[in-house]
């Protein structure tokens, strides 16, 4: 079975590269030079939301707790009552759209960075072990797999987090309670083939421990399935977290978040479309850029889930 | 064929043991007590006390367990303190409009997804496929609340076409149905073209080609048919997806669902329709699953036969 409620799956990907009509060879060149830059342009809109996450309440001034009568739903690009210009406008308590959307990238990478690691973590783990011990461990991962994806991804999410105290830490182990499997496939699917290379039955021969032999012989070669798989992970987590706080459950009503602020704006929608509006393409665009990124690794690797 | 439904039935019985067991653990682990949930900020600690020894969260995990298991066998969850009512009749009185909109949704995915996967898969690389499958990226890309909202903004807002929340009439109907069957046709169409992309590239196409068959009887009379088993498998999965997965969306367009009764239920901690709902929602999910294996191998006789499962 494949893990299929993945927004941006990849095995399906297919070559653009390979049908490319007869140029004359400079042209070809050039034109091969720049598709070769392209190919990097999502990774560097990556970097730069990366760049905002970290230094982001550096360069914007904002508070969630101070609101402005004066300054409510500005249009993008007006100048509000202290000076300073609202590029993408004002929501309904006079914040800055802007503000909210360099704070929000904050919020989501640090929960999917946390969240693909986890899930990578106990992925790795349980299907090293179930690929390469096999027997009852493989049939109880199995099983556990086949009860945790009866329930629709989110709505675990929605159950988990919403039941328990809001904090950053139980969004993560939210999200994780199923982001784990996908790692677990690919890791299970790699180390089962592994079991039978030479090297490995070499190791196994000569009295290698089954730890030493799993960690310094197998896992190097789960490496790149599983960095692919991160990057898909990592979108889905993206998607995932902003569902969970445009229902408002989760993360506690002081932090910032992309779905909190689509969530605010919707009351404006008919006299302040912008509210909503920007904080979703921003996160649609990185979740574009993750997922083009994700196809260009699993291309190399081959992750095949 | 009838051991392989045994078997899927057998797995489908220990799937839903295994869902029933991970909400009562979680329900159990969730920090606030039923009975002081239940009765309220200004309930005495004797009331709270009277309240936990009547539903029992004062004897020993497992016989709680046991009692709970055999309660969800005769299929009650308890009363919801919330509705005033079972919790599983409330569950049950909004799942109609969750199944028509899931309904609606995967109807247009698979009649959209079919069509534009066939025209991309017939000729891969033309223009079809490259702008569906860089369409279909950023469909999948985009959060779905957002989408939604979007549309509101569009079709409801500045055209005035089409209502934007509440439900009765098929216009009503229309944009949380189109919101959710988006992703989704992006799903279907993308798997749809490449299964038959591969498929064109067996020997029976080309012996169906030399025969003189035009391209189209080919691809319909040939290819498709034996394309359509990975395709038959995401619908099933997806259609349990979009069950669970059409919560948010339901909050965008106040549709009187399950999704916007479970998050109303989270927020209230209202554990007893929480559970029936996860729990409904689960038995739907495995039963679509066992639906799409047995339809496979109907597809599919080697599967039917074991030699592919």
């Amino acid at each position: 079975m494949t893990t299929t409620s993945h927004p941006v799956s990849t095995s399906v990907g297919h070559d653009a590269a390979t049908t490319t009509p007869p140029l004359p060879e400079m042209r070809r060149r050039s034109a091969r030079r720049v598709l070769g830059w392209l190919r990097f342009l999502p990774h560097a809109v990556i970097a730069g939301y990366l760049f905002l996450a970290v230094v982001g309440p550096l360069l914007v001034d904002y508070d969630p707790m101070v609101t402005s009568i004066t300054d409510r739903l500005l249009s993008p690009g007006s100048t509000t009552s202290d000076g300073s210009t609202a590029w993408l406008g004002t929501d309904g308590v006079g914040r800055d759209v802007l503000a909210q959307i360099v704070l929000g990238a904050r919020t989501s990478i640090t929960i999917a960075v946390l969240t693909v690691t986890v899930c990578a973590v106990i992925g790795i783990a349980v299907g090293l072990v179930a690929g390469y011990v096999g027997g009852w461990a493989d049939t109880v991962a199995a099983r556990l797999i086949d009860v945790l994806i009866a329930f629709p991804g989110i709505l675990l999410a929605i159950v988990i987090a919403g039941l328990f105290r809001p904090s950053i830490a139980i969004v993560v182990i939210a999200l994780s309670a199923v982001g784990w499997i996908g790692f677990a496939r690919v890791v299970r699917g790699t180390a089962l083939s592994l079991r039978e290379r030479d090297w490995v039955s070499a190791a196994r021969v000569m009295a290698v421990p089954r730890r030493s032999i799993l960690t310094r012989h197998v896992l190097p070669f789960v490496a790149g399935p599983v960095v692919a798989m991160a990057t898909l992970e990592f979108a889905l987590v993206v998607l995932a977290e902003a569902g969970l706080s445009f229902l408002g459950i989760g993360l506690p009503p002081t932090a910032v978040s992309w779905g909190q602020t689509v969530a605010a704006g919707k009351e404006y929608l008919e006299i302040a479309w912008w509210i909503s509006t920007f904080p979703g393409l921003a996160l649609a665009l990185l979740v574009v850029c993750v997922g083009l990124v994700g196809d260009q690794l699993t291309a190399r690797y081959g992750g095949k889930r | 064929m009838m051991r392989m439904i045994g078997r899927r039935l057998a797995l489908g019985a220990f799937v839903m043991w295994g869902c029933v067991t991970l909400i009562f653990v979680i329900v159990r682990l969730a920090p606030g007590d039923q009975a002081s949930v239940a009765l309220g900020p200004d309930a005495t600690a004797d009331e709270i006390a009277a309240a936990r020894t009547r539903l029992g969260l004062d004897e020993p995990l497992v016989v709680q367990y046991v009692s709970y298991l055999g309660r969800v066998l005769r299929l009650d969850f308890g009363e919801s303190y919330r509705l005033g009512q079972p919790a599983m009749d409330a569950v049950l009185s909004r799942f109609p409009a969750t199944l028509q909109l899931t309904v609606a949704a995967m109807a247009m995915a698979i009649v959209a997804g079919l069509i534009l996967g066939c025209l991309a898969g017939g000729r891969p690389n033309g223009v079809v496929d490259r702008v569906l499958s860089s369409t279909a990226i950023s469909l999948q890309s985009f959060p779905t609340f957002w989408v939604g909202i979007m549309l509101i903004l569009v079709f409801a807002l500045h055209l005035r076409a089409l209502p934007s929340a509440g439900s009765g009439s098929l216009s009503h109907l229309v944009l949380p149905a189109v919101t959710l069957a988006l992703p989704q046709t992006a799903i279907v169409a993308r798997l749809t073209r490449s299964s038959l992309a591969e498929s064109m590239q067996d020997g029976y196409v080309q012996t169906a080609r030399s025969k003189g068959l035009t391209e189209r009887e080919v691809l319909v009379g040939h290819a498709l048919k034996n394309s359509l088993i990975p395709v038959v498998t995401i619908i099933g999965i997806q259609t349990g997806v979009l069950l669970g997965g059409s919560v948010v969306v339901e909050n965008v367009f106040a549709w009187p669902g399950l999704g916007s009764l479970i998050v109303d239920s989270v927020a209230a901690r209202d554990y007893a329709v929480v559970q029936a709902a996860a729990l409904l929602i689960a038995g739907v999910v495995v039963v679509l699953n066992l639906l799409a294996d047995l339809t496979y191998a109907r597809l599919d006789p080697r599967i039917r036969v074991g030699a592919g499962a």
